[in-house]
């Protein structure tokens, strides 16, 4: 086992990681990857999720990213993340705090949205934009922490 | 002709001047320090951005259906201008050369009949163009990244500017700023951001020589409507990252000159003081002299 891809893990205020790995698995949009060394070149975008790094057939670390774009070439995987963090960094209570305050505002924006006037609905919608985007990284983070529980 | 005590004030608020710009330029230098490493951090994603954006319009561009973000919009009627200054002064030319360029396009621009709107970054920007073009103002921040910049603060920026174009209120936009070069030169720097100009560079060629091409997942359209919003901001938080070490590079070394200036004067009132302290022991001693001798 002596062919390793080149791991880089990008976000826009820093290189994050870069290491050499056995594989590592991306979350992309249309359903998980993994990349060996010698993968075809592929550019994806990639949902909120965990990227998984494996050692030895198991996985050694988990990273979540918030999204963004990955770029594999049969030598190296590049993730470039708007944001990430190592999994044990990840509170659950924190989480579902904050998911649940976001997912009582959404109904609320929506209304509003409805009754605002035309000027108004363009910053609104992004309002909701953003807000939808937050709750559904949350919703990431909790499924991740529940994959792993299970192990 | 000064009396001493005059001369002895003068010293004394040029030394207090200059203990307060020898301190300025210390605080500068370790802010220049911090801000290269932070522009420093940020150059892996943007370079890996640059390679992906590159690959991904080299195979769009001449293809309907191209975002007009990469391609623009097929005219070439109203500017946005991104004028990049600091929230303070004292850093030499720091500011003042950003907005001599931003107000020779601005002319240049309304001459060719262009409508231009502007987005002020930086108190001293807004200050200044307010007093000529307060009418083509489309914006003004200040206090951007006033602790630390972050990449939210840049797509702050990048977000309403995106709204902007999406309502179809410009053709073209522009951002200007202080490229950082060293702590003596800072060079005005104009970048386009809409349409994105093909980034011909080392990246591009390293990819046209590996021949790789890419599948994608999901469809190149898909990639790019993501990716270029995402690109602005970088782009505008790189821009930022270098006008916020230009602006402590300008500043260290306004405020060293400066600190050297205060330093001659002082060194030339010292000797102007000397020389009025020995006239006047001088006169004194003939006038003892003189009085003695006329008894």
């Amino acid at each position: 086992m002596a062919e390793r891809v080149d791991f880089e893990l990008a976000t826009p205020e820093r290189l994050f990681l870069t290491e050499s790995v056995e594989m590592v698995v991306v979350p992309g949009t249309e359903g998980d990857f993994g990349v060996l060394s010698g993968h075809a070149p592929l550019i994806s975008t990639i949902r909120p999720g965990a990227i998984a790094i494996y050692e030895g057939g198991r996985i050694a670390r988990r990273i979540f990213v918030n999204g963004g774009i990955a770029e594999v070439s049969p030598e190296r995987c590049t993730v470039l993340a708007e944001a990430a963090e190592p999994t044990d960094g990840l509170d659950r209570a924190a989480i579902e705090r904050e998911l649940q305050t976001l997912e009582g505002n959404l109904p609320l924006l929506r209304e509003e949205i409805a009754r605002a006037s035309e000027a108004e609905r363009e910053r609104l919608l992004s309002e909701l934009h953003s807000l939808e985007r937050q709750a559904a990284i949350g919703r990431a983070k909790l499924q991740t922490l529940a994959e792993i529980e299970r192990g | 002709m000064p009396s001493l005590k005059d001369l002895r004030n003068r010293i004394k608020s040029v030394q207090a001047t200059q203990k307060i710009t020898s301190a300025m330029k210390m605080v500068a230098a370790s802010r220049l320090r911090r801000a290269q490493e932070q522009a420093e951090a940020a150059r892996p994603y943007a370079e890996r951005m640059e390679r992906v954006v590159a690959s991904l319009s080299r195979r769009m561009t001449g293809l309907s259906g191209a975002p007009p973000l990469l391609v623009g919009t097929g005219r070439d009627e109203a500017h946005l201008l991104v004028v990049t200054t600091s929230d303070r002064g004292l850093a030499g030319a720091f500011n003042a050369s950003i907005l001599r360029e931003a107000r020779r396009r601005i002319r240049e621009l309304e001459r060719g009949g262009k409508q231009v709107l502007i987005l002020t970054i930086g108190r001293k920007g807004r200050d200044s163009l307010r007093r000529d073009y307060r009418r083509l103002i489309w914006e003004s921040l200040t206090e951007v990244g006033r602790r630390r910049l972050s990449f939210e603060d840049a797509r702050e920026i990048a977000r309403p500017i995106l709204d902007l174009f999406e309502s179809g209120r410009f053709d073209r936009c522009t951002i200007l700023y202080n490229r950082f070069r060293s702590a003596l030169t800072q060079i005005v720097t104009a970048q386009q951001l809409v349409p994105l100009t093909a980034p011909e560079g080392a990246a591009a060629e390293e990819e046209g020589a590996a021949g790789a091409v890419h599948e994608f997942e999901p469809s190149e359209e898909e990639i790019l409507s993501e990716l270029l919003p995402q690109n602005l901001a970088v782009q505008i938080y790189r821009a930022l990252l270098e006008s916020a070490a230009s602006e402590q590079g300008a500043r260290m070394t306004a405020m060293d000159s400066a600190t050297r200036n205060a330093g001659e004067m002082i060194d030339r009132l010292t000797l102007n003081y000397n020389r009025t302290r020995q006239a006047a022991i001088t006169k004194e001693l003939i006038e003892i002299i003189s009085g003695a001798e006329a008894l």
